[in-house]
């Protein structure tokens, strides 16, 4: 407890002030951006049921209507993997994967930045604190991706039980790969929320017109070749796409006339570092404009 | 001594907008400085170039000897902010909100945990420390958010409109903090609306409006100069105030006509009074006062500070 | 506020007189002006996520999975297999949506209904005024749907013109219960929870495949959902398959309409009137 009875907190000191701000601004200096990754945390725990859910609960039931229903249904094979056809499922896992941390940025770089600015104005708290405006994104960033990475990383355990992986030790790089996938879609969404000054809707938008025919028209659940040339485009722009394929050759290795694995990687990463840059850029022009 | 806070030419433009305007100003360690005026007049963009969340365009401004353009950080380690609106975080609880906020000046877990508590008794808000941010009154915010503020003991503690929007009991345990404050030697710098707040709480303020320093000094100083003793308040009807001032034309050291009301400066209210009703006026209501800033700004400004 | 006008109710002791002063209407009329001055491409929205769905699904997946045969002998196209388990879907998602994450918002965060509240307004006239905006809605989108349908060539039966009040009867049934599940709910993060009792049922409800696939228990559990009975009713008109057991499909949403507005207004006289 208080040890003065007025609880008035002490005066300032008598030291030179000047050289006590050098000081005191050293650490934020440095690691600034994990004191926000810390708070980003400690606010999920207000969530942390529906993450596990979404974590846990969420695979399951794709692993279960997908492997117990889809699978059984569709007789012919959709796939070749390195060594001829794979089953549905080996198909379809890493695709799944894939979008779970992609769907983790629906919510964490749209609501939460939107809410962030405006509605609970938590980045204005921080922003007056000594922590900067890149730290600041790069905090939200760093928690983000470290759930991403955890569901991922549950994910994989789960795909590799229900026997969908070939080879569960390339295999074991998916997380990595989906974690990418997440962030070359949610930095340049983060950038968008980020530039919202007034909620109408834009997000019910993204979802519908965005998020939701990435999903199902990024060759998740047939190649897509199988799709008309016409509407093949949205595959080759889709995150969710390159991250797949890269996870499917990581699990069954590619068929021949594949595209390499170093151009699905070289597209996520600029698109990752394209929305990394702009997410900064807004956060600075809005936080110290 | 150097000034804890020193601007020359200060000055920043958004586009076309001019929104403050080239001005000076010193505040010395350990005063309690007020920037009045009304809305948009350039307090708040004053404030976040003091607070190093925003470049000037032109001057120059050190704060703690420090420019906010290079050191950022280091000034903002030394700061307090409580700004204008809340932001604490609703997920967190009471005490966790201070914790939390006190890890962004890398403040060790432990002292920030110790320090919340003695906040949370400086702030009366012991007994609310488990309780969720929404459960708390608005002057509860106020106070958790002024707690937080002092999180890393900041040698300035700022505070935009401090007291917008409390009911007058909540401004009252509101201001005694601060005072308290003050009388521990912590600078404060402060922005107001309220005239009654300004002659509360600031040792010394400046008057700005248009991005301009209309007048700087003490509140009774700044009194002194620019108005009478005493105010006496008129009220003739409204379409009968203009043509009633005309005929007191002369009576009074100035006299402000208002839409509601007019104001007669003098140092000798109520002698003022008997003479209106021997020229044979007769106002609906009548009222004499001392006088305040808000007749300082009047004067100044010609318009009312709230509107 | 289009509620002013509205006539003094007789308020009395107990019933669902206390609750409802029979101005739905006007709830109705006020979302309706909402909507004109928000954003259009947001309502209209909804429309799509079905026809997405229905291309990706019906033309991708089907060109591996080819025609199937229904238990009664037809063949149908992979597409007219699953479109009309869309439109029931997509009658459940937006019912959903619309009676949970929108009531809840409304409702804590919106003090729109203290404003209604206090006017001559009931908890349940707030209910079904809200409801019937989210039916209007669907009926919309369900006419949309059915139209792409037309128009990609999944020859419809007659029957599929009943289509569109069964699936304003789905939209009721779950917009019912998802009132009565909002009207006990606290925070935004039991929301969640909605989704994903909704996404196992989206996903089994013999929405992209035949029920025959599962196990016989597998099978009776779905069947024991609400969705399942919706995909089937749907699917029976579009394809023009009648037989009785349709009636069964139509009784269960009426019980869920009964459940759910029976609840519901319990629940609303307790919060609002007690």
């Amino acid at each position: 407890m208080s040890t003065h009875t007025s609880g008035t907190p002490a005066g300032p000191t008598t030291e030179d002030p000047t050289a006590r701000a050098m000081t005191a601004g050293a650490l934020p200096r440095r690691l600034g951006w994990w004191y926000v990754a810390e708070h980003t945390w400690r606010a999920m725990r207000a969530y942390a049921w529906t993450i596990v859910m979404e974590g846990i609960g969420q695979p399951l039931v794709y692993l279960l209507g997908i492997g117990l229903g889809l699978a059984a249904f569709i007789d012919v094979s959709v796939a070749d993997g390195a060594n001829g056809p794979v089953t549905y499922l080996e198909f379809v896992a890493p695709a799944l994967l894939a979008s779970s941390a992609i769907g983790i940025t629906m919510g964490e770089f749209t609501y939460v930045v939107m809410s962030g600015f405006k509605w609970r104005r938590l980045y204005w708290g921080m922003n007056a604190s000594p922590v900067q405006p890149q730290q600041i994104v790069g905090g939200i960033v760093f928690a983000v991706v470290v759930r991403m990475l955890l569901t991922t990383i549950a994910y994989y355990v789960l795909i590799v039980a229900f026997g969908a992986v070939v080879d569960p030790w390339t295999g074991a790089l998916m997380p990595l790969v989906g974690t990418l996938g997440g962030l070359a879609f949610g930095l340049p969404l983060l950038a968008y929320a980020a530039s919202i000054t007034e909620d109408k809707g834009q997000f019910a938008m993204v979802q519908r017109f965005v998020f939701t025919p990435l999903f199902l028209f990024s060759g998740t659940f047939y190649p897509l070749d199988t799709m008309p040339v016409w509407l093949q485009w949205i595959g080759w722009l889709s995150p969710l796409w390159h991250a797949t394929e890269i996870g499917r050759s990581l699990s069954y290795g590619s068929p021949p006339g594949a595209w390499p694995v170093g151009v699905h990687l070289a597209i996520l990463l600029v698109m990752a570092v394209t929305g990394w840059v702009l997410a900064r850029r807004m956060f600075v022009k809005r936080l110290r404009g | 001594m150097t000034p804890v806070i020193a601007a020359r030419g200060l000055t920043k433009t958004f586009g076309d907008l001019t929104a403050v305007d080239g001005i000076d100003f010193e505040v010395p360690a350990g005063e309690s400085f007020g920037l009045l005026g009304p809305n948009g007049a350039g307090k708040s963009t004053t404030m976040r170039m003091i607070g190093a969340v925003s470049s000037r365009s032109a001057g120059d401004l050190r704060v703690l000897g420090l420019d906010p353009d290079a050191h950022g950080p280091e000034i903002r380690s030394q700061l307090g902010v409580v700004p204008q609106e809340d932001n604490l975080d609703p997920e967190l609880k009471v005490r966790e909100n201070l914790i939390v906020y006190g890890r962004y000046f890398g403040i060790p877990r432990a002292t920030c945990a110790s320090r919340a508590d003695e906040l949370l008794t400086f702030a009366q808000l012991e007994d609310k420390a488990r309780n969720k941010v929404d459960d708390l009154s608005g002057g509860m915010k106020r106070r958790l958010t002024i707690a937080r503020a002092l999180i890393n003991e900041p040698r300035i503690l700022m505070l935009d409109e401090p007291t917008t929007g409390l009911d007058p009991q909540a401004r009252h345990v509101l201001w005694d903090r601060l005072f308290r404050l003050k009388e521990r030697g912590t600078t404060l710098v402060l922005t107001t609306h309220y005239m009654d707040e300004a002659e509360q709480l600031c040792d010394r303020l400046v008057v700005v409006d248009h991005g301009r320093i209309m007048a700087e000094g003490s509140p009774s100083a700044l009194i002194r100069q620019y108005a009478s003793r005493e105010v006496a308040e008129l009220r003739f009807g409204s379409d009968r105030n203009a043509e009633a001032a005309a005929r007191l034309e002369g009576m009074a050291e100035r006299i402000e006509v208002l839409p509601d009301r007019v104001l007669l400066y003098t140092d000798d209210g109520e002698a003022l009074l008997e003479r209106v009703t021997d020229l044979g006026l007769h106002p609906t209501t009548s009222l004499v006062r001392r006088s305040s800033l808000e007749d300082v700004f009047l004067r100044l400004t010609g318009r009312s500070l709230i509107e | 506020m289009t509620t002013t006008t509205a006539p003094a109710p007789v308020r009395r002791g107990g019933g669902v007189r206390a609750l409802y002063a029979g101005n739905a209407r006007a709830i109705l009329m006020r979302s309706l002006t909402a909507t004109k001055s928000s954003n259009w491409a947001v309502v209209l929205s909804g429309f799509f996520e079905p026809v997405f769905y229905l291309v990706a699904m019906g033309y991708g997946l089907g060109s591996f999975v080819g025609d199937l045969t229904l238990p009664g002998g037809e063949t149908v196209s992979y597409a007219a297999f699953i479109a009309p388990g869309l439109l029931a879907v997509s009658a459940m998602n937006g019912a959903v949506y619309d009676s949970t994450w929108n009531v809840f918002f409304k409702l804590h965060f919106g003090k729109l209904y203290q404003a209604q509240l206090t006017t001559s307004i009931g908890p349940l006239d707030v209910a079904l005024g809200e409801i019937s905006y989210a039916l209007l809605r669907g009926g919309v989108y369900a006419l949309g749907f059915l139209t792409v349908m037309q128009v990609m060539g999944l020859n419809l039966a007659w029957s599929a013109l009943a289509a569109v009040p069964a699936v304003l009867l789905i939209a009721f049934g779950f917009a019912s219960v998802g009132m009565a599940v909002t009207s006990y709910l606290k925070t935004f993060q039991q929301m969640d929870w909605v989704t994903f009792v909704m996404l196992p049922m989206f996903l089994f409800s013999a929405t992209f495949y035949p029920l025959s696939v599962y196990p016989e228990p597998i099978q009776w559990l779905i069947k024991a959902m609400p969705l399942w009975h919706g995909v089937e009713l749907v699917r029976g008109l579009t394809l023009g398959v009648l037989d009785p057991s349709m009636l069964v499909h139509v009784g269960y949403y009426v019980v869920m309409v009964v459940i759910g507005l029976t609840f519901t207004t319990t629940r609303l006289r307790a919060l609002f009137l007690d």
